[in-house]
């Protein structure tokens, strides 16, 4: 029943917002338990962020090296994510992401081969082992369409082109999701027994970024906004090989398989400067020599076991960034502000073969033949660790039935993520949410009585917010207030931090939403992008905000969080605490701490002496 | 600095539609969809684009430029004389939303009438293997990022030529991943051949033409597909096999296509093959 007449109105006994790849297994999930389910995305089916995945899906699987094991999987994502990840989240990553790879075999997926015909595993960096199923450079693709296939052939209910701009809550916790429909503009609510937050990420806050137009912090925002807390939010992954060249590629991703399969660092002066950044407590993990790292490629692209060790352009993620933005700050950059990748001298038919859509992407838009001569490569803004305060085992967030899973969701990957974790993560996370979407749905009254009352004064509010926009006759362009926003966040909250700078972000951004909320635009409601695009800038300033509060609070360097005033990480004043953003009574946003749960002592075990 | 005169398609399903006019400042390595870009945050702030990755990965931006359906992400402007109008306009296959949005929802209409993978009840999944030569062919369909430029090439489903529906090349690929699947189980043979309509495909091959994956459609999904119909329904051995054995259908035989609805009016009619 309507909350509002005249209102579209669908109800759900599970509302699954994204369909992503967390999106997607969360719907499969609660659909396979019986339950109606509506699947909402901003785009089409299929064109979620996932599929622009490349490299691979991370499991220890152990088809390439016997010595994989989920223990092995759960040190190294630990490691990575320098001890701040949730220690229960990486364990029952580590521990189901086999399962989940498995099965989407079943359901279709056609993976790369070993040469005894099983399941073909690529190494990456910070991965102690050959961990990631893969299929060429396109595994992001493979998944997404197997997912959908799955989700469409057991009939869930899928509204494409639908932006939710609200939840509604009530004394029942999250109860709808109000948005509308793209394509007319027409609002529509979504009444559910349990909700599920899928969205992804936050690129757009950022000039430079790997991440389409969608990646807005929809969920993330969604779910502040309706009491829900944020973690660890100051720990955004800055990719290390986005294309710098040309001007509108930039920030496109250069997938990490390039450096998997053996791609080499260099600087203008050719300099192999990855040597020069391994941590020392790691250093023993990677190849010593020239000599080394190239028997380990060797082997690799002939498929034969090794003693050498990985080449040092496997370290993880921040630390080849930092690397990468200090070697081009120190006046070491190529002409167009990056470094240089080489992968050409591996023979061109196994370039081709193995990272196909770089081949394609670098010749296409770049005149650039990768089997020939190096890429150009630095930084872009690709992945945010930070997310919704999730429980580990059900993806529930703190607000009653609203639940959370990907990269939305945070906790998993603590200051840093392996390439490579987010595509288990979300297979992994977003079945366990499906699952606990479905035990909190299923514990309602069955039928129209275990709908949760709808508030319809908030349901006529979300109406008038929605069309504010359109009927103002001044007020700021949106396009313009994203520039200003991309640009602050850019420069003010990036890679490297300081206090004076996140102070100044601060300033900014507060003037910044003062402009979003007159924000006016022009034209109709019909597929308006502009439109569009006020509600995801009131998104994007509040987990800017989130970003620079937190990373102003951690005064210290861990993991993707790097203060040049606090340069060391400090494990007796921030070790173990996580950050935490939430709403304050004023509305204003409160940061404060947590301490992180205690982690077992068989886990414990599993990290070694120092941890 | 150079400047692109872009001559884009305005409008919405029931009124005529317009061109308008931009011109567009280049920069080295612009690509049609950068364009739309500029005009979007400095001209036109409403223009409707459909774009998610801009990496020529999801399919989003299918367009026709200059009459050629592309992804206008991986359309360049240097390969065009910028002294002439590009012109943009929507898919023409498919019902106008507005500006260069089309409603091709019908797509997924027909998607969800394939019978999906289906392996075998008695191999356990541990038991399974296969080599990668047996499935190259295989990722190549599954290479397919659903732009629908395929779809929207096709004369006959472009120029509405037939009476019953046809799943277009899209889905002939679709089917012929998991018809050579190596464990694949079903039987899809009578549904390409009825509800299908393979027969309708007569093999000009301008789908493989525009694939931006370039998959070989034509070739390498279609005229396989097009073989085992023909093996099955119009082998005269295989006919008297099927009279002595008695009839079984295969996979969702007997399911019905939507019908595909009329494209954007307003468009011109300037084309593509």
């Amino acid at each position: 029943m309507p909350p509002v007449t005249n209102l579209e109105t669908h109800s759900h006994d599970v509302v699954v917002i994204g369909a992503g790849g967390a999106g997607l297994r969360a719907a499969i999930e609660a659909k396979a338990a019986g339950l109606s389910v509506g699947l909402v995305c901003k785009s089409l089916l299929g064109k979620a962020h996932t599929v622009m995945a490349e490299g691979g899906v991370a499991a220890a699987l152990g088809n390439v090296a016997d010595a994989d094991s989920w223990q092995v999987h759960f040190r190294d994502t630990m490691a990575g994510g320098k001890y701040l990840n949730n220690a229960r989240m990486a364990q029952l990553h580590a521990m189901e992401a086999p399962a989940r790879v498995n099965e989407l075999e079943r359901w279709g997926a056609v993976f790369d081969r070993t040469p005894d015909g099983r399941i073909l595993q690529r190494p990456f960096g910070g991965h102690s082992h050959a961990r990631l199923a893969h299929v060429g450079d396109r595994t992001g693709l493979e998944m997404i369409r197997t997912l959908q296939d799955r989700a469409v052939a057991a009939g869930i209910d899928v509204y494409m082109e639908a932006t939710i701009t609200r939840l509604i809550t009530g004394r029942a916790g999250a109860t709808a999701a109000f948005g509308y429909w793209r394509a007319t503009g027409s609002p529509i609510l979504f009444r559910a027994k349990a909700i599920v937050l899928a969205t992804g990420g936050i690129g757009k806050a950022y000039e430079v970024t790997s991440n389409s137009w969608e990646y807005s912090g929809d969920g993330h925002a969604l779910a502040y906004e309706a009491g829900a807390e944020l973690i660890d939010m100051e720990f955004v992954q800055f990719h290390p090989t986005g294309m710098v060249w040309p001007p509108g590629v930039r920030g496109l991703l250069v997938t990490e398989a390039v450096r998997g399969e053996g791609g080499i660092l260099r600087n203008k002066d050719g300099e192999r400067f990855m040597w020069k950044y391994l941590p020392d407590e790691r250093r023993g993990e990677y190849a010593a020599t020239d000599e080394e790292a190239t028997r380990w490629v060797t082997a690799l692209s002939e498929g034969r076991r090794t003693d050498a060790r990985r080449p040092p352009e496997l370290s993880t993620r921040d630390n080849v960034a930092r690397a990468i933005y200090t070697e081009v700050k120190e006046g070491r950059g190529t002409p167009h502000g990056g470094v240089y990748l080489d992968i050409s001298y591996l023979p061109p038919e196994h370039v081709r073969r193995k990272l196909p859509s770089m081949y394609e992407q670098f010749k296409e838009l770049a005149d650039v033949d990768i089997t020939k001569g190096p890429m150009e490569v630095g930084p872009t803004t690709h992945y945010v660790m930070g997310g919704i305060r999730v429980e580990p085992d059900s993806g529930a967030t703190t607000v009653p039935g609203l639940f959370a899973a990907g990269e939305c969701a945070g906790g998993m990957h603590g200051a840093n993520r392996l390439g490579g974790n987010s595509l288990s993560d979300l297979l992994v996370f977003g079945a366990r949410a499906g699952a606990g979407a479905t035990s909190h749905a299923i514990n309602q009254p069955s039928g129209e009585a275990g709908f949760p009352h709808v508030d319809p004064v908030n349901v006529r509010e979300a109406t008038r917010e929605l069309a504010a926009p359109l009927e103002r006759v001044s007020g700021d362009d949106p396009y313009a207030i994203q520039r200003d926003l991309q640009a602050t966040m850019q420069s003010l909250v990036g890679i490297f931090r300081v206090q004076a700078d996140l102070d100044e972000a601060l300033t900014q951004l507060a003037a910044l939403r003062e402009r979003g909320q007159r924000v006016q635009v022009a034209g109709g409601r019909s597929f308006n992008p502009g439109w569009d695009l006020a509600f995801e800038l009131r998104n994007l300033i509040t987990v800017s905000e989130a970003i620079a509060r937190s990373a102003r609070q951690r005064t210290e360097s861990r993991g993707a969080h790097s203060r040049l005033d606090h340069p060391e990480t400090d494990d007796a004043r921030w070790g173990g605490l996580n950050s935490v953003v939430a709403r304050a009574e004023d509305g204003t946003m409160a940061v404060s701490t947590s301490s992180l749960p205690t982690v077992p002592d068989e886990l414990r075990a599993l990290l070694g002496t120092a941890h | 600095m150079d400047t692109a005169h872009l001559r884009v398609f305005r409008g919405e399903p029931n009124e005529p539609g317009r061109y308008e006019e931009f011109d567009v400042p280049v920069e080295e390595g612009m690509v049609v969809l950068d364009a739309l870009h500029w005009v979007q945050g400095h001209a036109a702030p409403d223009l409707a684009v459909r774009w998610n990755c801009k990496a020529a990965k999801c399919g989003s931006c299918s367009a026709e430029v200059d009459g050629r359906p592309r992804l206008t992400c991986k359309t360049r402007l240097s390969d065009f004389d910028l002294d002439q109008p590009i012109t943009v306009e929507p898919m023409r296959a498919f019902p106008l939303i507005r500006d260069l949005v089309t409603d091709v929802s019908w797509n997924y209409a027909v998607n969800a009438t394939i019978e999906p993978f289906k392996p075998p009840d008695d191999v356990p999944q541990s038991e399974w293997r296969w080599q990668q030569e047996d499935i190259e062919r295989v990722q190549e369909y599954r290479k397919c990022i659903e732009c629908f430029l395929c779809q929207d090439v096709c004369h006959v489903l472009r120029n509405h030529e037939t009476e019953r529906p046809f799943m277009g090349p899209r889905f002939l690929v679709r089917a012929a991943g998991l018809e050579m699947h190596p464990l694949d189980q079903a039987d899809r043979r009578e549904y390409l051949k009825d509800a299908g309509g393979i027969g309708y495909c007569n093999i000009t091959k301008c789908c493989t033409e525009v694939c931006p994956e370039h998959i070989k459609i034509t070739d390498n999904a279609i005229i396989p597909l097009k073989e085992r119909v023909a093996d099955e329904f119009y082998d005269p051995i295989q006919i008297v096999w099927r009279t002595l054995r008695g009839r079984r259908p295969g996979s969702a035989a007997g399911a019905e296509l939507p019908v595909l609805p009329t494209g954007p009016g307003g468009t011109s009619d300037g084309g593509s093959s």
